[in-house]
């Protein structure tokens, strides 16, 4: 076995912050830790620190965890939503008090499963640290103080995540039985041809369920809304963001194994063209604002399969730096989600109204935000649907493109009602709390609409460390420095 | 030329970071001082382009890696179709804000910024030579146009910034697939580059397609029409004329731009039916805006006639009828912005767009601007039109005599409202204050435009005619060597059709 203690740097760290939460969850009734004071200041070292950790790589614990660019491109993302989840979730209205320790412990290990499945490069270490990340979610979701409602989909995500992950596992026993290996590195060189393989194909696509179900991706999306709408909105910002990431990285590292023409490439191509359809036709009908960000995730987990059946390094690394865009895209609305919302409570598209005189700063942070999610330019939205889209042109699956393009022009029209609500409708007086206007909820969402905008307009260096990280998969070799734009 | 610094990028750029500038001020009244100098500059900012050399090239052409890997530029010129257009724009900005001086009562800043924003993203339009860039600059300014229609429009706004906005963001949305497409088979965004090159007719047919849907949609062409009429009418002053005098060229422009010279043979082969279409909106405009009792709609329908003129023009692909259609796309520029900044200045004073409640204003109202419209000798809408005219009886006679009733058409509506307008009994108008000078400077100025282009329109042909004829001869040499005889709609449905057998 080997071992390297410094290319594991970002995760120890983020262990060992995460054990902090543990020893300030075990105490007493009585004592309250103050865990809100230095867990947003602990966050942002452990994203600086994985930043700094960017061109580790190495192997380890018999190949099974592999330190690479893929895996420290999402480990950067991942410690990145972690910040913005804590620093989000530091204000949450409705988590009780002596449950605030236990609820950050639960969101730290959570994160800490992503991480290592960014880094798993062997079926059963993926199904592990799947695990790891699941468990905590199940405990998340219902932490909203008194709410039947939170309740209700809790036992709705733990129902669905039970099947997925068996179907999952069942289908990681017809993998092993049939290809007698679950190193993805040397799956990669076996037949996934339905006709000389036809049970490993069956096993790829169950396990690839489990993948599906934490995207969200159709038809395995029903939790989806239902948890976004029951979870309070800081907890459902990080069940609608992070999970994802850890879902994106498996399917790309899995995604050298899909050969375009292939059958299973194929059903992920129409899975893909039937989730962003039905998400965004679902969208359209939705008036709580949660939902429909629910139903828009489905559709824009549709939009990454579009990168992963290219077959491509830029295929991989374009869905790859769409996820980190959808990542910071969805941050930005959910924050401004919650702070709109200074009260806990849910939002309907009418609550928006007047948003523009009473917080402007987070009504352009929304605007941004939203035009970011329909890929209207210069956003990361525009810039991450491009790259998708041409990596995927003329590698057989151009139809699929095609619907993407047409469902965008779909997709406007319920984006564009956050934008209509926040700026040009008048509110009506209500007894409702007004929006959060303090510098912290500006200071948030202003910073995150900048990152929004300004990756849309430069978008080169970090794509290009996506490009790298998809070819290291295809086993190029990638050299370091230059580069230029 | 070289000026030591780039000229298009500090125009794009300077109306942005002036508009945040916005900001920071406070007073309804700052604000529109501020707006006013800003445009002044950009006038001034401008001037550099008089430097523009009388040949085909692209000039002031600015180039630099944006993401290198994807092979996109940040790739910036003119030539002689653009600067027109370039200009065009530059000048609307201060009208613009001088008609909006006293009509915007609310959220000033906001109007303001739009106004701005606006105005970068069109130049950008105009100015990009790299089709990303192209489509950001294309979809950037969706979002103020909404918005300067959806908060300071009228009654119906709701529904007609809603309308424009599916519309036009729908048609754009085959656009950028039509625009990755071409990066993969031509291997570069660049458009001078793509120019050069020679794509299968089954290729052009489908890119063709896309394209042409996004920009006759932008023009608008008789069935996508159905959104101007609703945002026109909707619009407040400033947004029409911008609406009018600027976003419609860009439709018109990307014909130019883009479907004659990088897919020819698709063009050619479609010729028929965009001049079909083309007349069918040139009457079908008229015969609407002549039973219109509302003036804005009455400008909006007449739009869609002029506009048609212009298509009609591009796809005749003669010499007179280019030239025809970009002197148009100018001349519909000048006069209806100038028409709707005086429907501005009328509706200010009676709260109304009923030709019945506005008539007899003759004392105020330059009447000439409606001569132009439906050109006149002397004025510029005649040099355009009798191009287009000429263009069309070349090609041949029968497309000549179709469009001779869209003239008298268009001399049927606007002699009604001018008849009525200026000359009618006054109803209301008789208590009505005078123009101020304000008004008389932003409805001068476009004035003095209509009989320069109209007695002496030299000086724009000198800059117009090389790239005309560039894009004319590149168009013969390549519209015949590309075609070939498969049918693209046989052909996709025979692919289809085996991909389904090969499943089964």
């Amino acid at each position: 076995m080997n071992f390297n203690i410094t290319a594991l740097v970002p995760e120890l760290f983020f262990l060992c912050m995460v054990l902090a939460l543990m020893v300030q969850s075990l105490g007493s009734r009585e004592w309250k830790p103050p865990v809100e004071k230095w867990l947003p200041f602990g966050a942002c070292a452990a994203f600086f620190v994985t930043i700094t950790g960017f061109h580790l790589h190495g192997s380890m614990f018999w190949d099974v965890y592999k330190v690479d660019l893929m895996s420290q491109f999402f480990k950067i993302v991942i410690t990145f939503g972690f910040y913005v989840v804590v620093l989000n979730a530091s204000r949450q209205p409705t988590l009780e008090e002596g449950k605030r320790a236990d609820y950050y412990m639960l969101l730290g290990f959570s994160t800490l499963g992503l991480m290592l499945l960014a880094s798993s490069v062997e079926l059963i270490t993926i199904y592990l640290a799947l695990e790891l990340a699941s468990y905590s979610m199940y405990a998340v979701i219902p932490l909203r103080a008194k709410d039947k409602g939170a309740a209700e989909a809790g036992i709705k995500y733990i129902l669905f995540g039970a099947v997925a992950t068996a179907l999952a596992l069942y289908g990681l026993s017809y993998i092993m039985a049939s290809q007698h290996t679950t190193y993805i590195a040397e799956l990669m060189n076996k037949s996934w041809s339905f006709a000389d393989q036809p049970m490993a194909v069956v096993g790829l696509s169950l396990f690839l369920g489990g993948m599906f179900f934490k995207l969200a991706l159709f038809p395995f999306h029903f939790w989806c809304p239902d948890v976004y709408q029951g979870a309070s909105n800081e907890t459902a910002a990080f069940v609608a963001t992070m999970p994802k990431m850890g879902a994106i990285v498996v399917l790309c590292r899995l995604a050298v194994l899909l050969k375009p023409g292939l059958e299973i490439t194929t059903i992920l191509a129409v899975l893909g063209a039937l989730s962003m359809t039905f998400g965004n036709l679902s969208a359209l009908a939705q008036t709580d604002i949660k939902r429909l960000l629910g139903f828009s995730s489905v559709a824009h987990a549709g939009y990454i399969m579009v990168g992963l059946v290219s077959g491509t390094p830029e295929g991989i690394g374009a869905a790859a730096f769409y996820g980190m865009a959808y990542l910071v895209m969805n941050l930005l609305v959910f924050w401004i989600v919650s702070r709109v919302a200074s009260d806990g409570r849910n939002l309907k598209l009418n609550d928006l109204n007047g948003l523009y005189k009473k917080a402007p700063v987070l009504a352009f942070s929304l605007a941004a935000g939203a035009f970011a999610l329909v890929g209207l330019p210069p956003t990361m939205g525009f810039m991450g649907k491009f790259f998708l889209i041409t990596s995927a042109w003329d590698h057989g699956y151009n139809w699929l493109v095609i619907t993407l393009v047409v469902n965008s022009a779909i997709a406007i029209y319920y984006y564009l009602s956050l934008f209509r609500h926040a700026f040009t409708e008048e509110s009506a007086p209500s007894q409702a709390a007004p929006p959060d206007n303090g510098w912290f909820a500006s200071a948030g969402a202003g910073m995150l609409a900048a990152a929004v905008l300004l990756i849309g307009m430069v978008p080169a260096p970090l794509f290009n460390f996506a490009i790298n990280a998809g070819k290291t998969l295809y086993g190029i070799t990638v050299t370091f420095g230059g580069g230029g734009h | 030329m070289d000026f030591g610094y780039p000229v298009l990028t500090i125009l794009i750029a300077f109306p942005l970071i002036a508009a945040c500038g916005l900001f920071f001020l406070r007073a309804p009244q700052v604000v529109r001082y501020y707006t006013m100098a800003v445009s002044l500059i950009e006038c001034l900012l401008a001037v550099p382009l008089m430097g523009f050399k009388l040949n085909a090239d692209f000039q002031f052409v600015e180039q630099i890696d944006w993401v290198h890997q994807w092979g996109l530029q940040y790739y910036l010129g003119v030539d002689g179709i653009s600067i027109l257009m370039v200009l065009l724009t530059i000048a609307v900005l201060p009208l613009c804000v001088m008609c909006s001086w006293t009509y915007i009562g609310k959220r000033e800043k906001e109007f303001h910024f739009c106004l701005l924003f606006m105005t970068s993203a069109v130049l950008g339009v105009f100015c990009a030579l790299d089709l990303v860039l192209f489509y950001v600059f294309w979809e950037a300014m969706l979002i103020p146009m909404y918005l300067l229609i959806a908060v300071w429009g009228g009654d119906d706004r709701k529904y007609a910034s809603l309308k424009f906005f599916l519309y036009t963001l729908a048609g754009s949305t085959l656009l950028l697939a039509a625009i990755v497409a071409f990066r993969v088979t031509g291997g570069t965004f660049s458009i001078p580059d793509l120019m050069q090159m020679n794509f299968s007719f089954r290729f052009q047919f489908w890119a063709f397609l896309a394209m042409a849907l996004a920009f006759a949609i932008k023009v608008p062409m008789f069935p996508f029409h159905t959104w101007l009429p609703a945002a026109h009418v909707q619009a407040p002053s400033a947004g029409s004329v911008i609406l009018a005098a600027v976003l419609l060229k860009m439709g018109t422009y990307g014909f130019l731009r883009f479907c004659l010279p990088l897919t020819p043979a698709a063009s050619h082969y479609f010729a028929p039916m965009m001049i079909a279409i083309s007349i069918v909106s040139i009457l079908y405009g008229g015969a609407i805006a002549l039973g219109q009792s509302d003036i804005k709609k009455l400008v909006a329908y007449s739009s869609v006639g002029h506009m048609g003129f212009v298509t009609l023009g591009i796809f005749l692909f003669n010499q007179r009828g280019v030239e025809g259609a970009l002197f148009q796309m100018l001349n519909h520029g000048i006069v209806t912005g100038a028409m709707f900044m005086m429907i501005g200045a009328v509706y200010e004073r009676s709260h109304s767009r009923e030709i019945s409640k506005n008539m007899g204003l003759g004392k105020y109202m330059p009447g000439f601007m409606a001569l132009a419209s439906f050109g006149f000798p002397g004025t510029n809408g005649f040099v355009g039109e009798i191009l287009v005219f000429i263009g069309a009886f070349k090609q041949s006679l029968i497309i000549g005599a179709l469009i001779v009733p869209g003239a008298l058409l268009a001399a049927a509506y606007m002699f009604r409202v001018s008849l009525k307008m200026a000359w009618g009994t006054p109803s209301s108008a008789s208590t009505w204050r005078d123009l101020n000078a304000r008004e008389w400077i932003y409805l001068t100025i476009p004035a003095v435009f209509v009989l320069w282009i109209g007695l002496a329109p030299t000086p724009f042909f000198k800059v117009i005619d090389p790239s005309v004829n560039k894009l004319l001869n590149d168009f013969d040499q390549r519209k015949v060597a590309a075609v070939e005889t498969e049918q693209p709609m046989q052909t996709a449905a025979a692919d289809a059709l085996s991909l389904l057998a090969e499943k089964e």
